[in-house]
Order: C-alpha cells, then structure tokens, then sequence
C-alpha cells in the first residue's frame, strides 16, 4: 500500500510529461518545419491549375472512359464521407480478398473480359496484372510501365493522337526505382489523364 | 530478377549496417555515458527528474519496478479510454468526429497500451487530430519506452552480483525518450514529410474528380450510367434514374500524419495514421518514405541485440541471438517471397494474366502497391510480422495461402525474431533460459547462462514467458470459434475465413497488431476479447521477466568452467531456433492446418 502511494503520483506525472513531450512539443516542432520547407507536400500534394484542384497526385480516381488510362482496379466508397454540404465525398478500400478462391478467379475472369473488350488491338497480349487487381491501399494512383504500354493503342484511338505522342506523355509521367534500385518503376494515372485532356 | 534478388540482400545489408551503431549509441544512453547528444539531452533529463521528485540514482527491487510499470501503464489506459470517450467535446478536431463507443475505446486504449497498435477502426473516419496526437501517438512512445525499460532491467539482473536493485523505472524511461526516441522521430518525421507524407493541422480537402460517378439514395455505384453533370441528370439506357446523386468530388484526408508514422514504425507500433496505414499513398508515397519505414520498423530490435553484448561486455552473446532471429528472418522472407512471386492459378487464368517480371512487379498484385510490387511488400510483411510492428503496405489477407501463413507464423512464435522494441529480446531471453535447460537435461549439468545457476524459480516464470502467446492466441480463437456472431465478421468463406480469426488473435496475442482486415473486427464481443487478449499477452510476460531479473541480480556470479555449456557458439544458436519452433510448431500446427494450409492443399487438388 506505502508502495503504491508512492509509484501513483510519479506515474501520473511522467503520463502528464509524456503527453507534453511526445505529443505536443514533438508534434509540434515536426508541424512547424513540415510548413515551412515543404508546405506543397505536407498539404496533400494536390494538383491545382488555375485555382481549380483537379485531385490528389497522390490517390487514384476511379477511369471508364475509353479515351483515358485505366488504373489499379478500384473498390470505390460512397458511404463513410460526405462534406459539410452534406454531399457524398468518395474514397476507395482494399478488397481484402483471398487470391486463391473459385469466387476470385471468377471475379478476375469477368475483370479479364471488360479489359479485352476495350483493348481490341492487344488481343494477343496477355493482361498485365496491375489492370485486373484491387491495390493494397484501394486508392493506388500507379500502374506498371507493362499495364501503361497495353494501353497506348485504345489511347491513341480514342483520342486521336499517334502513339508515339502516347509514348511520350507516358514517359513524363513515369517516375523510376529509387537508386534503381528500391521500388518498382510505376507510371501516375492521374497524370496522364490530365495531359490527356490538355489540362497539365 | 536478378534485380529483385539485389533489392531483397541489400534492404538486410543496411538494416545490419544502421543497426550496430545505435546499438552502441543506446547502450551509452543506459549506462549514462557521454554521447554527441548529452549536451541538448541531459539538461532536459534532469528537468524531468526535479518535476518528478525522482533521485535518478534510487534504485527499485522487482516488485516495485513492476508496480511501477503496471502503475503506469494502467493510467495511460485510463487516460486513452477517456480521451476517445469524450473527443466529440474536446478541442482538436476539424472533422467533427463524435466520441468513440466504449468498446472500441477499451480496444483501442488497451491496443496502444500493449505497443500492439491493432486496429478495429479507420482513423481517418474515426479519430480526431487531438486523440491522434496526444493520444495514439504518445502511447507510441510510452509502451516502447516500457518494453526496453524492462528489457534493461533483464540486463542488470545478469550483470549484478547479490543485490536486489534493477535500475529505476523512472529513469530509465526518460533516457529511453529524451536520448532515442525523441531525436531518431524527429530527423525521421522531417525526413518522411520530405519525401511527400502530409503533417498539417488542417481539416480534410476536396479535389474533383476527372470522371464523375453516379450513386443511388442508399449509396450504391450505379453501373453503366450516362451522366449529365450541366442538367445534374444520370440516365441508364436512355432512362432517368429518379433521387440518383452525383459524385464529383474525392475527399484527401489530411493531419499531423508524419510525425505518428515515424513513431509508429521505430517503436513497433505499427498503428496507422490512415486506416489502411502504410499502403496508404498519403503515409506512404514512394519508394523512398518505404526504406526509411520500412529499415525503421526492425532498426531497434535488431540495435537492442547489439546493445545487449556490448552491455553484458559479451559482444559474442548478442551476436549469437542476433544471428539467430536473423536466420529466421530470411528463411521467413525467403518462402514469401518466393510463394508471392509466384502467384495463384486463379489469379494467372491460364496466361491470359500476366504475372512475369517483365516491365512490371509481376505475381500475386491482389491487395499490393504498383509502386512497391513483391520484393518491397514480401520485404515489409516479413519484417512487420517478424518484429511485433504490424504496419503494413500491402493486405496481407490477400496474400497467397503460404505466404500468408509465414506471417502468421511469424506472430505466433511470440514474436521473437526480433520482436517488439525490447520485449523481443526479452522474450528470445526466456527462450534461451528455456535452451540451456533442456540442454543441461541432456548432458547432465546444472543449467547456467551468463554466470548465473538458472533453478527452478527461472525455470517457472520463463515457461510461463514463453508460453503466455500461445495460450493467448489459442484460447482466445478457440473461444471465438463457437460465438456465432463471430462468423459474420469474416469478409472470405471457408479455410481462408478461418485464417481470418486466427490471424486477428495471433496478431494481439503476439502484440503484433497487423490483420487479414477483410475480418470486421469492430463488435463488442472481438472488442472485449482482443483487448483483453493484448493485456495478458503484454503483461504476463513483463511480471515474468521481471521476476526472473530480480531473482538473478541476487545470485552469486559463477565462473565459466570447462564444463559450462557455450552459449555463443553455432550449437547453441542452432538449439535455441529449435527451441523456437518446436514451440511454435507444437502449438500452431493443428490451427494452421485448418485455416493456410487446408487452403493451400484445397488448390493443388
């Protein structure tokens, strides 16, 4: 009891301490610099052209439209955001499916048809698989070099561009392996599809 | 491929190489010896002491610096509990978030708590920037700092010739803050924000969507819609569809994101600022942030066993643990790795898939990053599963059978390949308690480790150490195996949902805090029976560790004869990962072949 009397104090003191230290002042100090050397990147990295923002270079959109690249396959979410105007706000999630099921060969199957019936050109290429899966995150804003490449023909057609002009925005988007050697070399969706329009 | 091979040697090359200097760095740190730091550190160390009342040199037998950690930590939860109980009223929160429910909080506080950050919400949606900040993330801080405050503790037994002191909690704890944690965050948060993590106090954005997407009144995505964004009409098949909404805006969550990131990755946490955590592109946007989050998941882990030979002035002693979670961890990385490279047939749909190497990540793609493909994620599940950190960056639900149960397995080892911050190595200590035993059995000697007899009195409490996860995690899934409300929070059917509740108890049994998160695990019955789950699998082996150095510090040192058993020789490290997986296979084999492993077997048939 004479125990407890003592460590009780001291142990309410040093969360007390531990809240001011490791929450506040850290926090804060971390915040503080964050803003002032790189206020672009600690806000979002949004992409803002004449003071419209045209989304987040850093989260996927969901892309049917046969004239714009197609991303990661998306698990889109219109139930848990909506802004203060009370209008639906969306997010995607992960499908957090087992790869190894009749359900999922099933469900890639189908994946497999939508994306030869758009791709008419590349009937003997086999489907990079970053077209026909859902990403970690839900919200992957990459795709493969491999998954881009498969595209520039529809891309090219439906926009009325050669593919060599394809070819090139592709490349202005594509960010390479860190030292190349970390990570993988990955092309941004949003990215080309704003060049696409003419908008970047 | 030979690229990928590279990748895969040289993240283990710089995780060794940043490793061996801060072990030194930290064991300066805990016998109070001058580092480059000690002119900024110390004057605010003895701040501390003076608004503490604390005598730094006092010194606490077992039983108060176990009261003293179960005090402290038992406040913490307290003040968690309530903090999420009430952040719908307190300042700090832009969204506008309503107060957490009590079951969810009682989770919540006892998951940061146990430094097991598991996670039955989605922080963006649920928590406010106040409850993450002065909530989540210093508990970030405080539960590492325990684990490697009790792991010293462990230390001073073996050192100390016939005393009963073990150090002071208190002090011992502000070191590890003021001299580690703080400074290793701080360079690493600013590092993390550099490379494009968000760290503001702003309320979320708004941005447009490129494609618009219609919705129905009860929020489902209508198909195949035209969509007239100037008359706000959508029309399928030439028809109007009445009530139907149009999506144009896509939400990016924003708040203090890098600083938690950065702690919750060095102090094996694991608890995400975003609800998918490290696979999310706002925590963690490219290769770069990834190596520095993912080499600081296992980086105190593996600097403590350094610590611990240059402590004990046996730097052979920890080099041979060391060396033995090591080779555990590539074995673990290896199957993998080599199970994900490879994919499934379901997934490869008889080569209508490609799943090559060639200008792409290639393989098993299902709930991974394009940005990380399999080297980076196989690397980054091994490493999380390993170390008891649970982050992740990619779903290891999706994973394939095999690979999927090495993480598993990983966890249910008790998480001593590498482990939590401290509590790792204080649990592969208990398993070598347990080795020299059984090889003293064999040859007929009385056990010693370090110098010190290890009798009975050990003997018990190290037995219960290491078996304290196993009966965590098979009790606690056992139980939930005949609720049947259980059954409705699988997101898979059959052996893979199984694997669903084993992974979700082998996670907060091994404090680990990573999920199959298709497992819904937010109800009131997994609430309460994880997070009780968490408190025994953290504190049953704290009370023992600390039992066992309280009683080795009041033993004589004996000299090393010719019949002392080596302890830092290729025999002895063989032993203790037998050891290691005997008990590990014993308790888990019958689990895992109901939930991987039938499902592996189901897809050969």
């Amino acid at each position: 009891m004479k125990s407890i009397k003592e460590v009780l104090p001291r142990a309410a003191m040093l969360v007390l301490l531990a809240t001011v230290i490791c929450g506040v002042i850290y926090t804060g100090m971390v915040t503080g610099v964050a803003q002032l050397l790189f206020s672009d990147k600690a806000n979002g990295s949004i992409i803002e052209v004449d003071g419209k923002k045209y989304g987040c270079e850093l989260l996927a959109q969901q892309y049917t439209d046969e004239a714009h690249m197609w991303g990661r396959i998306m698990n889109v979410d219109v139930s848990t955001f909506k802004d203060e105007n009370g209008k639906t706000l969306m997010y995607a999630a992960p499908s957090n499916l087992s790869p190894a099921s009749e359900e999922y060969e099933e469900l890639v199957a189908e994946r497999v048809d939508m994306i030869k019936e758009a791709n008419p050109d590349m009937d003997e290429t086999a489907i990079p698989v970053d077209l026909v899966t859902c990403s970690g995150s839900g919200l992957d804003p990459q795709i493969s070099p491999a998954a881009a490449e498969y595209q520039v023909a529809r891309l090219a057609k439906a926009n009325n561009r050669t593919e060599q002009e394809i070819d090139d925005i592709i490349d202005k988007c594509t960010t390479g392996k860190l030292l190349g050697v970390f990570g993988e070399k990955t092309v941004n969706v949003l990215k080309v599809n704003l060049m696409l329009e003419g908008i970047l | 491929m030979m690229g990928t091979v590279i990748q895969y040697v040289l993240y283990l090359v710089v995780l060794v190489a940043l490793a061996i200097p801060l072990g030194a760095y930290i064991g300066k740190v805990m016998n109070g010896e001058k580092t480059f730091l000690s002119r900024i550190c110390v004057p605010c160390e003895k701040a501390v002491y003076k608004l503490m009342r604390v005598k730094s040199e006092e010194q606490m037998t077992w039983k108060k610096y176990t009261l003293s950690v179960l005090l402290f930590s038992g406040i913490s939860l307290l003040v968690l509990f309530l903090m999420q109980i009430f952040q719908g009223v307190l300042m700090g929160n832009p969204q506008g978030l309503p107060g957490v429910k009590w079951d969810l909080s009682f989770n919540t506080a006892a998951s940061f708590v146990t430094n097991t950050n598991w996670q039955a919400y989605s922080g963006e949606s649920t928590l406010s920037y106040l409850t993450q900040a002065l909530g989540l993330t210093v508990q970030n801080f405080v539960s590492a700092a325990t684990g490697i405050a009790v792991l010293f503790a462990l230390i001073r037994g073996f050192i100390r010739v016939k005393t009963d002191g073990l150090g002071n909690f208190w002090v011992d704890m502000t070191r590890i803050i003021l001299h580690v944690l703080i400074p290793l965050n701080l360079v690493l948060a600013l590092c993390l924000v550099g490379g494009g993590v968000v760290q503001n106090l702003k309320s979320a954005e708004t941005v447009s969507l490129l494609e618009p997407i219609a919705v129905t009144q009860d929020g489902e995505i209508i198909e195949d819609a035209e969509i007239d964004t100037a008359n706000n009409t959508v029309k399928v098949d030439g028809e109007i569809v009445e009530n139907a909404e149009i999506v144009t805006d896509q939400i990016v969550p924003l708040g203090p994101a890098a600083s938690q990131i950065a702690i919750k990755q060095t102090g094996t946490n694991g608890g995400g600022y975003y609800g998918v955590n490290s696979a999310h592109p706002l925590e963690n946007p490219n290769p770069f942030t990834n190596i520095l989050e993912m080499l600081s998941l296992l980086l105190i882990p593996a600097a403590l066993c350094f610590t611990f030979g240059r402590n004990m002035k046996n730097k052979k002693q920890g080099l041979a643990v060391f060396i033995a979670m090591f080779v555990c961890l590539v074995l673990a990385l290896g199957v993998v790795a080599v199970n994900e490279q490879a994919g499934t047939p379901q997934l490869a749909q008889n080569g209508t898939v490609d799943i090559s190497t060639v200008n792409q990540a290639g393989g098993n793609m299902e709930g991974k990053e394009s940005r990380f493909g399999i080297a980076t994620s196989a690397t980054w599940a091994t490493f999380t599963t390993a170390a008891s950190n649970g982050s992740v960056n990619s779903m290891h639900d999706s994973y394939t059978p095999l690979g999927g149960m090495m993480t598993m397995l990983l966890m249910q080892l008790g998480e001593v390949v590498f482990g939590g911050v401290g509590c790792g190595l204080y649990g592969m200590l208990a398993f070598a308690i347990l080795t020299v035993f059984i090889a003293g059995l064999m040859v007929g000697r009385t056990p010693e480790f370090l110098g010190k007899k290890i009798e009975p009195y050990e003997m018990k409490w190290a037995v219960l150490v290491c078996l304290a996860t196993p009966i965590a995690i098979l009790v606690g899934s056992g139980i939930a195996a005949v609720v049947p409300e259980v059954a409705d929070s699988l997101n898979n059917t059959g052996a893979h949902g199984f694997s669903e509740m084993l992974y979700a108890f082998s996670s907060c049994g091994g404090n680990n805090g990573s999920a199959f998160a298709g497992f819904n695990a937010n109800t009131t019955f997994l609430n309460v029976a994880l997070g009780l789950v968490m408190l025994f699998a953290r504190f049953v082996p704290v009370v023992g560790t600390l039992a066992i150095a309280g009683s080795l510090a009041g033993k004589k040192k004996i000299a090393a004869t010719a019949g002392t058993l080596s302890t830092t020789n290729g025999l002895f490290v063989f032993l203790l990962i037998f050891v290691v997986l005997l008990i590990g296979a014993l308790s888990f084999f019958p689990a895992l072949s109901l939930g991987p492993i039938a499902e592996f077997f189901s897809n050969i048939a």
